[in-house]
C-alpha cells in the first residue's frame, strides 16, 4: 500500500527521486574528479591557486596593444592576449557584416549574374572548414607577397609585403579633446534624433535629421582641429637596409600577416552566414507590406527605411548575433598560425611554462564563457529595441 | 535628330546593330587582352584605354536596352542583367573580371601545373605542382598507417558504403535492420578491424592512424554518439523537473561558450589531471569524447527547436491518450520534432566534419594537418598553395554533397500542414 502510494499517487516523491539521483551522481562525479586532482597535484608538487599570475611571465609576445615585455606579469600577457582576440573578433565582426549584407542583397539582386555570383560565393566558403581557409592565407597566399625592398605601395603611404602591412601611424596631440568633441557630438545627434521624433509624431513635421547629423558629426571635432589646438600628424612607413641583402620598414604600424590572414578568413567565412540571414530576413518580409507603403505614397528610400529595413532587422539579427558568437569562438583558431590570442598565450605559452592546466584551461573558458554571454546580453537588448512595440 | 533619343522599338534598327558592335569591340578587348596579353585599343592613351572596355560596354548595352523589343532572346537579356545603369555597370564588371581571371587560373591549375614525375625537381613549371598531391596521396588518405594493412581501412568503408548502398533499394523492413546493423553492430566491427590486435590483424596504434580516413572515423562516432545525447538534453531542458532542467541548461550553455579549441586544450592537458593517477586514455577517444559533447550541445538547441514548434495539442493529445513520458516523446513527439529540424541537424552535422582538423592542436593529424606535414618536408618546400587547394576541394565536394543531401531529405520528408 505505502509503495503504491509513493509511486503513483505522490507525484511530488515521484518527481524528487530522478532529481535526486541526477544531482547525486554529478555531485558524486565531481568529487570523484577533484579527489584525482588533487591527488595528481599533490603528486606534481603543485598547489592549486591563482598566484602564478603575479609571476614573471618571461616570455615575448610578437604583437601586442599594450606595453609588454618579457619581465611583466602572467597576468599582463593574459590581458595582451585577450586584447588580441577582442582586436581580430572586432575587425572581423565589422568586415563580415559589410561582406556578408552586400552578398545577402546582391543574391536577391534581380541581375541574373549578380545573383548567380554571390550564390556562388556563400557555397564555395561555406562549405570549406575555416580552418583551411585560415591556412590557405597564411601559408599559401600571403607567401606569395613580395619581400619588403619590392613591397606592393599604395601611392609609397603604406606597403604590403611578406612580412605585413605597413600603415602610417597616427600622431596626435591633444587626442582627449577629440575624443571628447567625438563624444559630445554623438550626444548632440542623440538629442536632435529625439527632438525630430518629437516633432514629427507631434505635428508631422519632417526634419532632414540625416544632413544635420552628418555635419555636426563633421563640424564638432572640426572646430577642436581649428581653436581647441588638437593636430594630427602621419608617420610614413620608410624602407631601411639592415645589410646588404635584409630590408625593413621604419616608422608607422605594421599588421602582422597573421592578423591579416585571421581576419580575411574569419570574414569571409562568417559573411556566408550572415549573408543568408540578411537574405532570409528580406524574404520574410512581405510583398504586401511592400506595396500598402507604396500605396499610402511613401518613396522607395522611405519604404526601405521605414518599413522593409526594422521588420527585416527582426528577423536577421537572433541569428546574426548567432555568427558574432561564432566568430568570437573562431578566433581561436590564431592558436593555429601563431596569432598571439587567448589561446597560443595563454593556454599555450604559459601553460607550457608553468604546468598549471586546470587553472589556466578554467581562466580561458571562462573568458570565453564572458565574451559570449556580454555579446548576446548587448544583441538581445538591441533586439529588444528593436522588437514590435505594441500600442 | 533620333540620335540622342531614348532607345525605343522605333529606332531599334539604329541602335541595336551600334549596341552590338560597341559591345562586340569591348568583350573582344578584355578578351584579347586577358588571353593573348595584347592591348588591342593600344592606340588610346594608357589610362583610358584601361576604363574604355568598361565604356564602351556601357553604351552598347544603354543602347540595346528597348522594352518590348518583339526580339525574345533581347528581352531576356535586358530583363535579367541589363534592367537599369547600375545593373549593366555590375553586369560588364562581373563579366570583366571572370573573363580576366580565367587564363591564370586555368594556367596555374592545369596548362603549366606539372603532373609526371616523382620528385620536386620535376615541377619546372609556373603552375602547380600536382606530383606533389599524387606523391603523398597514401598520406593524405590514411596518415602514418602502415602501407602494408591499409587495405584494412579501405575494406571497412567499403563494408560501409556497400551497405548504406544496400538500404536504399531494398524494402522499409529490411532497411530497419540495416540500419540496426550499422548503429549497434558495425562501429565496434570496423574499429576491430581497423585497430586490430586479434583475428591476426596486426595492432596499429591510434597515433598512426590520420589522413582523410580519421576525418571520417571521427566524424562518423561524433555523430553517432552525439544525437542521442544531445536528445536527451534538449528534453532535459524541456524538463519539468528543475534539478534536471538547470543542469541541462548549464550543460549545454557551457559547451556552447567556449570555442572547440579550448576544448580539444582542455581534453588534452587538464582532463588527465582528473583521473587517477596512472590511467591512460587513448588520445584519440579523448578528443572523441570531447567533440562528442561539444557538437551533442549544440544538437541539444537544434532539437530544442523542433520541439518548442510543436502545437501544444500534440502532447495534450497523446497524454490523452494515456501515453507516459518515455511513449509520448518517442512515438508522437520526436519524430515530428526531428522531421521539422532536419536542415539545423545537416548544419550540426557539417559543423562537425568542418571541426574535425581542429583535432591537429593534441597532435592527431587529419588531412589538413597531414599536409601540414607534408609541406614542412625538406624535399617539398613551398607546396602549401597545392596542398591547401587539394584539401579545400576534398573537403568542399564532402560538404557541398552533404548540404545537397539534406535539402534532397528535407523536400522528401517534409509534410503538408
Amino acid at each position: 500500500m505505502i509503495f503504491k502510494k509513493f509511486s503513483i499517487e505522490n507525484k511530488k516523491a515521484r518527481d524528487l527521486i530522478p532529481q535526486l539521483i541526477t544531482v547525486l551522481a554529478l555531485i558524486s562525479v565531481i568529487i570523484y574528479f577533484a579527489t584525482n586532482a588533487q591527488i595528481n597535484m599533490g603528486n606534481r608538487g603543485i598547489s592549486f591557486g591563482f598566484g602564478f599570475l603575479n609571476q614573471e611571465a618571461s616570455f615575448d609576445i610578437t604583437f601586442s596593444m599594450i606595453e609588454y615585455d618579457g619581465s611583466h606579469s602572467y597576468g599582463r600577457a593574459f590581458l595582451v592576449g585577450l586584447l588580441n582576440t577582442i582586436l581580430v573578433s572586432v575587425i572581423g565582426i565589422f568586415f563580415a557584416t559589410i561582406a556578408g549584407v552586400i552578398v545577402g542583397v546582391s543574391r536577391l539582386s534581380d541581375n541574373y549574374l549578380i545573383a548567380k555570383v554571390a550564390e556562388w560565393y556563400v557555397e564555395i566558403f561555406r562549405n570549406i572548414p575555416l580552418i583551411l581557409q585560415i591556412f590557405f592565407w597564411y601559408f599559401a597566399a600571403l607567401r606569395a607577397l613580395p619581400l619588403p625592398e619590392n613591397g606592393i605601395s599604395f601611392n609609397d603611404i603604406s606597403f604590403l609585403t611578406i612580412k605585413g602591412w605597413y600603415v602610417p601611424k597616427f600622431i596626435w596631440t591633444n587626442f582627449n579633446i577629440f575624443l571628447l568633441s567625438a563624444i559630445a557630438a554623438f550626444i548632440a545627434i542623440y538629442f536632435i534624433n529625439s527632438y525630430a521624433t518629437k516633432q514629427r509624431e507631434q505635428y508631422g513635421k519632417q526634419l532632414p535629421t540625416a544632413i544635420i547629423s552628418l555635419s555636426t558629426l563633421i563640424l564638432f571635432p572640426l572646430i577642436t582641429f581649428l581653436f581647441l589646438g588638437v593636430s594630427l600628424t602621419f608617420e610614413y612607413p620608410v624602407l631601411k637596409q639592415l645589410s646588404p641583402t635584409v630590408y625593413t620598414y621604419e616608422g608607422g604600424v605594421s599588421i602582422i600577416p597573421e592578423l591579416i590572414a585571421l581576419a580575411l578568413a574569419l570574414s569571409m567565412y562568417t559573411a556566408t552566414f550572415i549573408a543568408e540571414n540578411v537574405r532570409a530576413g528580406i524574404l520574410g518580409v512581405s510583398k504586401g507590406q511592400k506595396e500598402a507603403a507604396a500605396s499610402i505614397g511613401l518613396t522607395k528610400n522611405q519604404i526601405l527605411k521605414l518599413v522593409v529595413m526594422p521588420q527585416a532587422l527582426r528577423i536577421i539579427i537572433p541569428p546574426t548575433t548567432n555568427q558574432y558568437l561564432n566568430l568570437t569562438k573562431n578566433s581561436s583558431l590564431a592558436a593555429a598560425i601563431a596569432y598571439p590570442d587567448i589561446v597560443l598565450v595563454f593556454a599555450g605559452t604559459a601553460l607550457m611554462q608553468t604546468g598549471r592546466a586546470i587553472e589556466i584551461i578554467s581562466i580561458t573558458m571562462l573568458t570565453y564563457l564572458t565574451l559570449s554571454i556580454s555579446i548576446s546580453i548587448f544583441m538581445n537588448w538591441y533586439n529588444k529595441k528593436m522588437a514590435i512595440k505594441e500600442k | 535628330m533620333n540620335i540622342i533619343s531614348k532607345p525605343s522599338k522605333e529606332n531599334i534598327k539604329s541602335y541595336l546593330p551600334l549596341g552590338i558592335v560597341f559591345i562586340s569591340v569591348s568583350f573582344l578587348d578584355v578578351f584579347v587582352n586577358a588571353f593573348f596579353n595584347y592591348n588591342s585599343l593600344v592606340f588610346f592613351p594608357s589610362q583610358i584605354s584601361y576604363f574604355l572596355p568598361l565604356l564602351f560596354g556601357f553604351i552598347g548595352l544603354y543602347l540595346i536596352r528597348i522594352e518590348f523589343s518583339g526580339i525574345r532572346f533581347l528581352d531576356i537579356v535586358n530583363k535579367n542583367i541589363n534592367s537599369n545603369n547600375f545593373n549593366a555597370f555590375l553586369t560588364l564588371l562581373t563579366i570583366f573580371i571572370i573573363i580576366k581571371s580565367i587564363p591564370p587560373l586555368l594556367n596555374w591549375f592545369v596548362l603549366d601545373a606539372n603532373f609526371i614525375g616523382n620528385s620536386k625537381d620535376d615541377c619546372t613549371g609556373d603552375g602547380a605542382c600536382w606530383i606533389f598531391i599524387k606523391v603523398w596521396f597514401n598520406r593524405f588518405m590514411y596518415g602514418l598507417y602502415p602501407d602494408a594493412e591499409q587495405w584494412r581501412i579501405n575494406t571497412a568503408f567499403l563494408i560501409l558504403f556497400t551497405i548504406v548502398g544496400f538500404s536504399f533499394f531494398v524494402s522499409a523492413k529490411l532497411k530497419k535492420y540495416f540500419i540496426l546493423f550499422l548503429i549497434f553492430i558495425y562501429p565496434f566491427l570496423g574499429i576491430e578491424l581497423i585497430s586490430g590486435g586479434s583475428f591476426g590483424l596486426k595492432y596499429v596504434e591510434t597515433a598512426a592512424w590520420g589522413g582523410l580516413s580519421l576525418t571520417f572515423i571521427i566524424s562518423a562516432f561524433a555523430i553517432l554518439f552525439c544525437f542521442p545525447i544531445g536528445v536527451f538534453l534538449a528534453l532535459g531542458r524541456r524538463s519539468s523537473l528543475p534539478a534536471i532542467r538547470y543542469i541541462s541548461i548549464g550543460f549545454i550553455e557551457l559547451w556552447r561558450g567556449v570555442p572547440l579549441i579550448t576544448v580539444l586544450f582542455m581534453s588534452a592537458v587538464m582532463f588527465p589531471m582528473f583521473l587517477p593517477d596512472g590511467t591512460f586514455i587513448d588520445k584519440l577517444i579523448r578528443v572523441l569524447i570531447a567533440i562528442t559533447l561539444f557538437e551533442a550541445a549544440y544538437m541539444a538547441e537544434v532539437v530544442r527547436g523542433g520541439l518548442q514548434a510543436l502545437p501544444k495539442g500534440q502532447y495534450e493529445a497523446a497524454r490523452s491518450l494515456g501515453m507516459g513520458y518515455w511513449k509520448m516523446n518517442l512515438l508522437i513527439i520526436l519524430p515530428q520534432a526531428l522531421k521539422l529540424v532536419i536542415p539545423g541537424i545537416a548544419n550540426t552535422l557539417l559543423a562537425l566534419v568542418k571541426d574535425t582538423p581542429l583535432i591537429f592542436v593534441v597532435g592527431l593529424m587529419e588531412l589538413a594537418g597531414m599536409i601540414g606535414l607534408a609541406k614542412t618536408n625538406p624535399k617539398w618546400l613551398g607546396m602549401a598553395m597545392e596542398g591547401y587547394v587539394f584539401a579545400g576541394l576534398v573537403f568542399w565536394i564532402i560538404c557541398y554533397a552533404m548540404s545537397r543531401y539534406s535539402q534532397n531529405l528535407e523536400k522528401k520528408l517534409s509534410t503538408e500542414r
